[in-house]
């Protein structure tokens, strides 16, 4: 009889262990991908990741060939994708940034509405889009009546990823604000708008600015919207109207050009470290800044 | 007065949100209802031949929509046995010890990743041993698409799911562990039963991502418009042959593809109302 108990507890505490040991090896491997994927960009992508990458635009794929009969490195860089990925996503947080903040406000100031109701469950309806049917929406609101494709198109597309996000943050931000701050602020007799700027935005300012930096490292890398819609360039461009190279569009030329494929890690390196600082930078606003 | 003018400024905001939403719909049905009525919606969600040749052009996307899903459900399940120990070595395990919160930043920093990187990623890295594995000649198909997928949808399925563990109250456990339970025990009876609808709910949550994920799953699905005929077969995703072919269609073809993104709006939409519901169940506990 104690013999059973024994074993009995054996077998309990055995399985006990093994399923610690099976969940501690799972998490580990769940981590892996992120240090391969690290490693294979950074790798293969330091050797083109020069001067030139800054400074030059891409070069023409017979250039490129040339280059690669005689050994060359690849003449030219991706500075049409900085400077269109700079003005694309500059246009987005320009349109998404305002909006979204006031959208947040409304929805943690009245949270009891119906239509507020209404507008959280519409902006998760949004957060949950797929980004290639996004893609097709600005194609039909912005390309087609524009009659061609444009940097504004591929920004009204990124507005419409960012700005769910930004609704979200700042809502959840201000809910977390407790009630007395706004209190204390109408009771000193201010009117609603100045508690709203000098108290409750300052007040969550970490928060909003944290869900701002994460929206825009979100769309830094989105590739598939801008496909319908900004198309791509082989020069520097700045004019809105105009079809824009950008960074994930730049790294997907190269991906379908076997001439300018050596290229390809280089700008992924690029968008990588810029969306890791981005996260970073998000982290430490968020620890310094706490509600 | 200037109150009055902000909140005003404030309503019209949100009045934004609703108008996107409309914009959205009308967009998207009024650009593909050439393609419903030339097919009806039924003949164009059951036809699987996808066939742009001028003289017998076709389209229906039963191939896609059998890919979408072949791909996303997969994809689901190689993910889970990861995410789900993520979640119990965060959530229980070593709930707020410092190596969790070094798990989690590490796992979120896999969200960061563009989509076009882990393409890349794998196609370079993963297709080989894809090959080498002797499941596909190319290494292009299904099977390599829901690897890095799976990859992709850890951190959704995990974070959510941690959340939720982590909020089993202590009294459930301690009540548990006093009757001489193990933690395994304790996880199996109370935390994983207490936190069921909320890990459900996250898992379906990734589900809608893996549907809707078009750049890693273009460039590693081989882009054959035909139903794959098993997991080792390539095939085309509804996202992915929009983000293929969208570029030089016009005419019915182009309408073709907007009732494909149409289509994914709505499946996509479907389930995140369904996680919704489910989560509401949780928070009625």
């Amino acid at each position: 009889m104690s013999l059973n108990i024994k074993t009995s507890i054996d077998s309990r505490n055995g399985k006990n262990k093994l399923i610690y040991i099976l969940v501690c090896l799972f998490s580990f491997l769940a981590m892996i991908p992120l240090f391969l994927i690290l490693w294979d960009v950074v790798s293969k992508g330091y050797k083109n990741f020069n001067i030139n990458l800054f400074t030059e635009v891409t070069p023409s794929s017979m250039d490129a060939l040339i280059a690669n009969m005689n050994g060359d490195p690849i003449p030219g860089g991706i500075l049409n994708g900085i400077t269109g990925s700079i003005l694309i996503v500059g246009l987005a947080i320009l349109f998404s940034v305002p909006i979204g903040l006031f959208i947040g406000i409304y929805l943690s100031e009245n949270r009891d509405k119906k239509f507020a109701g209404l507008v959280s469950y519409l902006t998760d309806l949004l957060q949950g889009m797929p980004s290639i049917v996004i893609g097709i929406i600005a194609y039909a609101w912005v390309v087609k009546p524009l009659g061609g494709y444009s940097a504004l198109a591929g920004s009204v597309a990124l507005t419409m990823m960012m700005l769910p996000m930004i609704v979200r943050s700042t809502e959840e931000t201000l809910k977390m604000l407790p009630a007395s701050y706004k209190e204390a602020g109408l009771a000193l007799g201010s009117s609603y708008t100045s508690v709203v700027f000098n108290i409750l935005l300052p007040s969550g300012f970490g928060g909003i600015f944290t869900g701002i930096l994460l929206a825009i490292s979100r769309v830094m890398g989105e590739t598939a919207p801008l496909m319908l819609t900004a198309l791509g360039a082989s020069v520097v461009n700045w004019d809105v109207m105009e079809p824009t190279s950008a960074l994930p569009l730049l790294i997907w030329d190269f991906y379908n050009d076997p001439n300018l494929v050596e290229l390809v890690w280089s700008s992924s390196l690029l968008l990588l470290i810029v969306i890791f600082l981005l996260n970073w930078i998000a982290k430490i606003v968020a620890r310094k800044w706490k509600v | 007065m200037k109150d009055k003018i902000f909140r005003f400024l404030l309503f019209f905001a949100a009045l934004i949100i609703l108008l996107l939403t409309a914009g959205i719909i009308f967009a998207l049905v009024s650009r593909s209802t050439e393609a419903f009525q030339e097919y009806g919606i039924w003949g164009f969600i059951a036809n699987p031949e996808w066939d742009p040749r001028p003289a017998t052009e076709e389209y229906g996307a039963l191939s896609f929509i059998v890919g979408t899903l072949y791909t996303a459900f997969f994809a689901l399940f190689l993910c889970v046995p990861f995410s789900l120990s993520v979640a119990l070595f965060n959530g229980e395990y070593f709930k707020g010890k410092r190596i969790s919160s070094f798990v989690r930043s590490i796992v979120d920093l896999l969200a960061g990743i563009p989509s076009i990187v882990y393409g890349l990623w794998g196609f370079y890295a993963v297709r080989p041993l894809i090959i080498d594995l002797g499941i596909n000649a190319q290494g292009f198909g299904i099977f390599l698409s829901s690897i890095v997928l799976a990859i992709m949808i850890i951190p959704y399925a995990s974070s959510l799911s941690t959340e939720f563990i982590s909020m089993v109250p202590n009294k459930l456990k301690e009540g548990a562990y006093s009757l001489g339970a193990t933690q395994f025990e304790v996880i199996q009876n109370i935390s994983l039963p207490t936190a069921r609808s909320g890990i459900v709910a996250s898992y379906i949550l990734a589900l809608g991502r893996a549907l809707g994920e078009t750049m890693a799953v273009t460039m590693l699905i081989g882009n054959t418009d035909r139903i794959p005929k098993g997991l080792r077969d390539t095939g085309n995703t509804m996202a992915s042959v929009i983000a293929n072919q969208f570029g030089e269609a016009d005419g019915l073809k182009l309408s073709s593809l907007i009732a494909i993104g149409l289509l994914l709006f709505v499946i996509t939409a479907l389930i995140n109302m369904i996680a919704k519901l489910v989560m509401k169940k949780v928070a009625s506990i």
